[in-house]
């Protein structure tokens, strides 16, 4: 009997550990099929124009995106101006001082709108920022992605602060400071890699987010003449263009997923890397 | 080491009066009607077993226990002649400095670390003289003069505590609070800070909690033994350590517990 056991145990393990190497190695090579897909087909399709001319009209061929690039760059920029200082205060707030039932109101409500698809998201942002001036503009589209940023900087910026030592608290609340001072001056820095990190995960995730945009920011064949007028962004440049019927509009439309990609890598690796020099916050 | 005060037979004046202290966590109390007189230019050294209350008593005098929940301090604490449970918390920190267990610089340069308290207290003068001035009180500054811009966490952990208490130097208390300050350190810097606080005697009234009874015999002028958050004994660590009164006294300093 135990003979059979230990022939069966044994099988059991085999086949139970090449079935969970299989699937983790199927998600890797999803994602690398995916990258070297978008570098094959980006790369071939890529060239200067795209950076620095605008479309051209319909049936002609060649043109850029370089509003398109811009444009998603300012609504970045206002996502990031709207949501990030909202995100922060509110994670603070549930690592340093929230009481037990509000937080786990908020906490809850914040892994609620994390989930909240963006098409919905987009519709909210229509109905206040649009609707009401009867125009699509980028203030809206940076307004809709400023929201979907929130949720993931609230979670970042409380688990970071949760993991600063609480002796660093004490040491800085021995020195006769306030609550807020010891939060702004010791804690807030000793978590701000961490905190900056998940800022910028959050932003790269927006960043290719075409749903919130679509009736927002809408899009736009020219330069944007100002924020509250509509303009062009890379992600519903890409979703307009891969569904044209013209073969040059699908190469741009790779090309720009390229450029997409290559943003987000370049924010993630520079903040990485002005991390780096500041070198404190490794060691926390 | 000297440990005899430099005024033995003049009583020294009393910089902390603690009369009737009762403290509790929630339900459970921890400290149970303390009277104890803590004079000042002298070290008190606080021992007795792991969970004796010694710490939780340290803390409450500079109300490092207000931040833990439902937690509650009774009696009277006078801090010359104040009473410091009904003083701005602030305030009273700023007076009543404190170093702790493990070394707890923080995530900035050695400068920034002992520049801190005089910083969130708005202090306006040159900071450079009183920094160096703080780390030549902790016998610090020869080591990292050269060295401020770095970070503190590039020093060992006995230079990192000796920073803590230039840290807590900085905005001259008249108290400094010691949990125990070596435990995590070895005997070589240990003997350092030892000899940093015979000399800090002159400026600074000096509480340490310590699980080390060389520690209190060598570096205090009077100890108090607390068990099971009552103080047993107290007088001059001479005597205490010679002549116990009581006889858990004796049983703890000769070894038969805790």
């Amino acid at each position: 009997m135990s003979r059979i056991h230990l022939i069966w145990r044994k099988s059991l393990n085999a086949v139970m550990l090449t079935l969970t190497g299989v699937c983790a190695f199927a998600i890797v090579s999803i994602l690398f099929l995916i990258l070297g897909y978008l570098i094959y087909n980006g790369g071939k399709s890529l060239n200067w124009d795209f950076f620095t001319k605008l479309p051209k009209p319909v049936g002609e061929t060649g043109g850029g995106m370089a509003n398109a690039i811009l444009g998603s760059l300012k609504l970045l920029l206002l996502a990031a101006l709207m949501g990030l200082p909202v995100g922060l205060m509110a994670g603070v707030y549930l690592a340093e001082f929230g009481g037990k039932t509000f937080s786990f109101v908020i906490r809850y409500t914040t892994d609620l709108l994390n989930g909240v698809p963006s098409i919905v998201i987009g519709i909210f942002a229509y109905s206040l920022a649009v609707l009401p001036v009867k125009h699509f503009s980028t203030v809206a589209g940076g307004f809709a992605l400023g929201i979907m940023v929130i949720p993931i900087t609230v979670r970042a910026t409380e688990e970071f602060l949760h993991a600063v030592p609480g002796n660093l608290r004490e040491g800085a609340m021995a020195l006769g400071a306030s609550k807020w001072r010891t939060i702004a001056t010791v804690v807030l820095p000793a978590a701000s890699g961490g905190i900056l990190t998940g800022m910028l995960l959050s932003l790269a995730r927006v960043a290719g987010e075409t749903a919130p945009l679509l009736f927002t920011a809408f899009s736009n064949r020219f330069w944007s003449p100002g924020w509250n007028q509509p303009i062009a962004s890379l992600p519903v440049m890409i979703y307009t263009y891969a569904i044209a019927p013209y073969d040059d509009w699908h190469r741009q439309a790779w090309a720009a997923g390229l450029v997409l990609l290559g943003l987000v890598l370049l924010a993630n690796l520079g903040c990485r890397a002005v991390l780096h020099r500041r070198g404190f916050s490794r060691s926390v | 080491m000297e440990t005899t005060p430099a005024v033995p037979h003049k009583e020294a004046t009393v910089r902390f009066s603690i009369s009737g202290l009762n403290f509790y966590y929630g339900a459970k109390q921890a400290v149970f009607d303390l009277n104890l007189k803590i004079p000042a230019n002298r070290v008190t050294a606080l021992i007795g077993p792991s969970g004796c209350g010694k710490s939780t008593f340290l803390r409450t005098l500079n109300r490092m226990n207000d931040t833990i929940r439902h937690s509650r301090a009774q009696g009277e604490i006078l801090l010359d002649g104040q009473d410091i449970l009904s003083m701005d918390v602030v305030k009273l920190r700023r007076r009543v400095g404190m170093v702790f267990q493990r070394p707890n610089p923080f995530p900035k340069s050695i400068y920034d670390n002992v520049a801190y308290g005089l910083r969130i207290n708005g202090y306006k003068g040159r900071l450079d003289d009183l920094v160096e001035h703080s780390l030549r009180r902790a016998a610090l500054w020869e080591e990292v003069k050269d060295y401020l811009q770095k970070s503190a966490f590039a020093l060992s952990g006995g230079q990192q505590q000796r920073l803590c208490i230039a840290r807590a130097l900085a905005v001259d208390p008249e108290v400094l609070l010691l949990d125990e300050p070596c435990s995590a350190l070895d005997p070589v810097t240990t003997a350092k800070i030892e000899e940093l606080m015979f000399h800090l005697k002159d400026s600074c009234t000096m509480a340490i909690v310590t699980h080390n009874m060389q520690q209190a015999a060598r570096a205090s002028d009077f100890t108090a033994f607390m068990l099971d958050g009552k103080l047993i004994e107290h007088s001059e660590t001479s005597k205490l350590f010679t002549t116990p009164k009581d006889p858990r006294t004796e049983a703890y300093i000769t070894g038969r517990f805790g």
